[in-house]
């Protein structure tokens, strides 16, 4: 879709002087108010969007939350209950920012999900989806790193678990355990390198952003047809259409997170997060940020040793390999109709997918014993089986639903069999030919 | 290129694999720092051993010192801790290794073998979980020893794995005694 020639006309002076020297302005109107996108994207595109402007939030509240920390571990949970008590406005500031953490998660799953509904990662767009898997890895390293820095119990302890994941590498695991915490166990090094960190990885995020953008204005949006934009009809200008049905999309979203923030601050977070970090007594119960749950169920499942591969290795390489295979699905996938809307069984699987996936995220905030374990087992088989087996034998012995010729083609025969629409009525822009 | 110098290889190439491999051992040697830094430093190092006073644990009493940031446990075991811990079969044992850093590596896990030679009744052990580093508690579970809330492991009364996830009996350091009463670890 990049092959359209620009449309822009530099009106004023400065745009034309601007235009011969360095036309950003050219590259803005081009890449957010002429560039066309497919005429039928439904909601679940607006969460692009709804990202970039969380990162936009995390990245501004995380710089002023730095003014007030202190990364030293007598002073960090102190220094923490001073942002909330002390600090003017502190305390929305810290909950924007923490509360923010979850609700960019909460908007890449349903982008992830997306996705995988729509087949959004088919050829040519797999490197597209790696750059957007990437983005994913950062943000979990990020969240995990930024759960540390508040210095309560969970912080402490779930950075024992998450970093003792290394010690289980055979050889060389306590070198690299070592070498992440800086010592022999989780302390002031530690803090002070997850703090580093913790305010890098925002930036490393916001460059790969970039980078994934690119390349999606390149290869153009996917739509919930998965066909092709075959002509001018199929696609409207980017501004009004999309810019108004994102705006839209990130109001209703940021009236959920402002729901979050003034009224249920802590739903998500931990109570014995507010217990200042003690290395001599663990908590009767650790349990990650509910992100990253399902992993954290996958990696307790793996209670027997597989062959030479013990148990704690066993789960560390499942809930690696949970995330591989993300990174592997354009290869996975066999189909060549992109959209599980013409894909009935593919359709089916996708959303026990989505089950087990909540499934495994309630077992792993359940304690790992008695019939908790064996669900665990099967739901951790089940989404193996998802990406290793259902998606690339359905590709095989599925038959498709007849896909329509064009993307306008399928709007016009949707509108048509969906009742009455008034004619010529201000809705619905796209729906008409 | 001039006329003479085209047989292969030729100068031209050799500089390239010369330069090449010049500016790869620079790019290691700077990196190598960025890397270094991330060990653990000289303060860490320093806290390597702790001298810790025992003359007021009795048996049934345990002290838990900090050495290396994480907690140690010296036990003074009671006579029914000491022959439930010999009384095991090493074969039931899920890791036979002793684990013992005072012992050669191959060391197998029995009772004497987890403490030291004379002082049979002493455990000190790192009270670290093997499975993913939280603390045990003591004195409960199955197996009278130790049981690991996080994720279930159980440990008996020398502090060997018993059941759940933990593939390694809990480390015993480098400790010795330098009096009756005196342990100095690490």
């Amino acid at each position: 879709m990049s092959e359209g020639h620009s449309t822009y006309t530099p009106k004023t002076g400065i745009e034309r002087w601007l235009d011969a020297r360095m036309p950003l302005p050219r590259l803005i109107y081009d890449s957010f108010v002429s560039y066309p996108v497919p005429r039928n994207l439904n909601y679940a595109w607006t969460f692009g969007g709804i990202l970039s402007i969380m990162l936009v939030s995390q990245i501004l509240t995380g710089i002023v939350l730095a003014m007030h920390y202190t990364a030293d571990t007598t002073l960090a949970f102190d220094s923490v209950e001073k942002i909330m008590r002390d600090v003017n406005s502190g305390w929305l500031l810290r909950y924007l920012h923490s509360n923010g953490a979850s609700f960019f998660f909460v908007a890449v799953y349903i982008h992830i999900f997306r996705g995988l509904y729509y087949g959004s990662y088919k050829a040519p767009r797999e490197l597209l989806w790696i750059l957007g898997c990437i983005i994913y890895l950062l943000m979990m390293a990020t969240g995990f790193m930024g759960y540390v820095l508040p210095w309560g119990q969970m912080s402490f302890w779930g950075a024992t678990v998450i970093t003792g994941f290394f010690s289980a590498i055979p050889l060389v695991g306590n070198w690299i355990q070592e070498l992440l915490l800086g010592g022999f166990a989780v302390d002031n090094p530690t803090l002070n390198r997850f703090f580093a960190l913790h305010y890098l990885l925002p930036f490393m995020i916001a460059g790969v952003v970039v980078l994934h953008v690119w390349a999606l204005h390149v290869v153009g949006q996917s739509n919930p047809t998965g066909i092709e934009v075959k002509s001018k009809t199929d696609t409207v200008a980017f501004t009004p259409y999309a810019t108004i049905k994102d705006a839209f999309g990130m109001i209703v979203f940021l009236f959920f997170f402002a729901y979050f923030v003034f009224y249920l601050p802590n739903y998500l977070g931990h109570p014995d997060n507010y217990t200042i970090a003690d290395p001599l007594k663990t908590p009767a119960h650790i349990v990650p940020e509910w992100y990253f749950l399902p992993f954290y169920a996958i990696l307790r499942a793996i209670t027997f040793n597989i062959g030479p591969i013990n148990s704690k290795l066993g789960g560390v390489l499942c809930m690696f390999g949970a995330i591989v295979m993300l990174f592997l699905v354009p290869w996975l996938d066999t189909s060549k109709v992109r959209s599980a809307v013409y894909r009935p069984w593919y359709k089916l699987f996708f959303w026990l997918f989505v089950a087990d996936a909540v499934l495994l995220g309630w077992l792993g905030s359940q304690p790992a014993e008695g019939s908790y374990v064996f669900m665990a087992q099967m739901a951790t088989l089940f989404y193996f089986a998802f990406f290793l087996v259902a998606l690339p034998v359905l590709g095989l012995i599925e038959t498709p639903r007849r896909l329509p010729n064009s993307i306008t083609e399928a709007v016009l025969e949707k509108n048509k069999g969906g009742g009455h629409h008034p004619a010529g009525a201000t809705a619905a822009p796209e729906t008409k030919g | 290129m001039s006329a003479t110098d085209t047989q292969d290889p030729n100068r031209r190439d050799f500089l390239y694999v010369a330069t090449g491999m010049a500016a790869v051992v620079g790019a290691g040697a700077v990196a190598w720092p960025f890397i270094d830094q991330m060990r653990p430093d000289a303060s860490t190092l320093a806290l390597a051993s702790v001298e810790v006073d025992v003359a007021s644990l009795t048996p049934g009493m345990s002290l838990i010192v900090k050495w290396r940031g994480k907690p140690v446990v010296v036990r003074n075991r009671t006579e029914q801790e000491m022959k439930d811990g010999e009384a095991v079969n090493l074969a039931e044992l899920k890791d036979p290794i002793a684990r013992n850093a005072n012992l050669p590596a191959d060391a197998p896990a029995t009772d004497a073998n987890r403490t030291t030679p004379g002082k049979e009744a002493w455990m000190v052990m790192v009270q670290v979980c093997t499975h993913l580093g939280c603390i045990p508690l003591g004195q409960e579970g199955d197996f009278g020893g130790w049981f690991c809330p996080c994720h279930g492991s159980v440990y008996d009364t020398a502090g060997r794995i018993r059941q759940g996830p933990a593939p390694e009996n809990m480390a015993v350091p480098v400790f010795k005694f330098i009096s009756d009463t005196k342990i100095l670890i690490g």
